[in-house]
């Protein structure tokens, strides 16, 4: 049965060649993108072509919501309405102490004439899938460019922050989770003030403490929350919590091992802060020596 | 020795349309980007490379290279990955299935199911190599589960996408 075509028909470039075309345009690309980051118009408009199908995808969980949320039982509202009365009057409490600090904290640092450190605004947003890749931890949401989403703004839901956005499409943006590995957060230990890094483990629901002395004063139970120096991330923004430490005198640094306080695997709404950095920039490194000892500095 | 082969269908099956390539696609571009849970996200097999595999070897004149390229391209987007690395795997996978093609069609559909696991984790291996070559770090074995339960899928896959050339000339017969 073994019959090749018959050569007047026409076939293009035999399968070899075009394999060979289609692989080196592909690590043409992989490189490109890798390394110059030059392809960002291009991913825009795919991502572009992509939404419909990426919206369709979510509507059935979205159907699903809605209708579960359309069938509860006179009996679920009223408790839920009661727990939410409760809720409310604790809250009102903490508001007033709160309104009231705030002011307080605004005279404190006028008369120490430092800056205001949260102008910041909240965009409400919606997770639209998480990405299926198990390299990394990242999800995507609803709002884009189009509701000035910006790269780097942080990501956080009621108890604690999330992660960032990295990358923004027209009506999409890529939000990097606090468990990518790639991710670090820079967080200080509300105990005694110690800062630290804080590194996604890659895996769901770990993070990791880097670079600890074995002797410094981590305790189970501390709690960790962004020091803001990383310039990213907000201060005071809770984090995460320590979990467990293994001290191992063989090994130069402690494992310290910290669950997020976010539910940074299981939550579909979540909140985008828009915060301005208002740190002054670097100083520039002016040293004489300092220079002279590194070369032509950059 | 010789491969045990196929019976030889003996129904008479239209030629498949390009609209239905395209909507079969379409669809497990569409499943590829439903929200999965976190937990079973690793054991979901690649819905694309599975019907890129089976257009490949059923249809070879009418589909290839380029649009599995494509393809891989829209994948990476979706996913967030660096640009090109499941377009490579899928230029690859669409290659094998091209050249494979005839053998591959002539033994039993549970035969043919171990031909596929084979090239299915083949595309997973050109992803995974791509990721390390740019930093990332061993997957645990689960990573490669996907691309068996795909394998087991190829029978289903195989039944669903011959359906309509199936369907229609019998309904031209009645």
């Amino acid at each position: 049965m073994e019959h090749s075509p018959p050569p007047f028909f026409k076939h293009g470039p035999a399968p070899l060649a075009r394999l060979l075309l289609c692989s080196l345009l592909s690590i043409a690309l992989l490189i490109s993108d890798a390394h110059y980051r030059y392809l960002g118009g291009a991913r825009q408009v795919i991502a572009f072509a992509l939404y419909p199908l990426q919206r369709l995808a979510d509507a059935p969980g979205a159907l699903a919501t809605h209708l579960s949320e359309f069938l509860v039982t006179r009996g679920t509202l009223r408790s839920e309405n009661a727990r939410l009365t409760d809720q409310h009057m604790h809250d009102a409490v903490t508001l007033q102490k709160y309104r009231a600090l705030e002011l307080e904290n605004a005279q404190l640092r006028g008369l120490l004439g430092m800056r205001e450190r949260y102008p910041s605004g909240i965009t409400a947003a919606e997770i639209v899938y998480s990405e299926r890749d198990p390299f990394i931890r990242k999800v995507v949401i609803d709002k884009g460019t189009r509701q000035q989403i910006r790269a780097g703004q942080p990501v956080i839901d009621q108890a604690g922050v999330i992660g960032q956005v990295t990358r923004v499409y027209p009506w999409l943006a890529e939000v990097t989770l606090i468990t990518d590995k790639q991710h670090m957060i820079s967080v200080q230990n509300l105990r005694n003030g110690l800062r630290a890094v804080l590194a996604g483990h890659g895996a769901d629901g770990q993070l990791e403490l880097k670079f600890i002395p074995l002797n410094a004063d981590f305790q189970s139970g501390d709690q960790l929350a962004t020091s803001g120096i990383d310039g990213v991330y907000p201060p005071g923004l809770p984090v995460a919590v320590v979990a467990g430490i293994e001290r191992n005198p063989a090994e130069l640094f402690a494992r310290i091992i910290c669950k997020p306080l976010a539910g940074v695997a299981n939550h579909a709404q979540v909140l985008v802060l828009s915060w301005e950095n208002t740190a002054p920039p670097l100083p520039q490194e002016e040293h004489p020596a300092a220079t002279k000892k590194t070369g032509k500095g950059k | 020795m010789k491969p045990r082969h196929a019976a030889p269908s003996r129904e008479v099956i239209a030629p498949v349309s390009t609209a239905f390539i395209v909507a079969s696609l379409l669809i497990a571009l569409l499943v590829n980007l439903l929200p999965w849970p976190q937990s079973i996200v690793t054991f979901v097999p690649d819905f694309v490379s599975l019907t890129v595999l089976y257009w490949c070897i059923h249809q070879p004149r009418r589909f290839g290279f380029t649009t599995a390229w494509l393809l891989g391209l829209l994948m990476d987007v979706a996913n967030g990955t660096l640009f090109g690395q499941h377009a490579l795997a899928y230029a690859v996978l669409a290659y094998a299935g091209i050249v494979l093609h005839r053998r591959v069609l002539r033994f039993t559909m549970r035969d043919q199911v171990l031909h596929v696991i084979p090239l299915l984790l083949m595309t997973d291996l050109i992803v995974l190599a791509v990721r390390m070559a740019v930093g990332a770090e061993l997957p645990g074995i689960g990573y490669f589960a996907g691309s068996f339960i795909g394998g087991l899928l190829w029978p289903a896959a195989c039944f669903l996408l011959t359906l309509p050339q199936r369907l229609r000339p019998r309904s031209e017969y009645v």
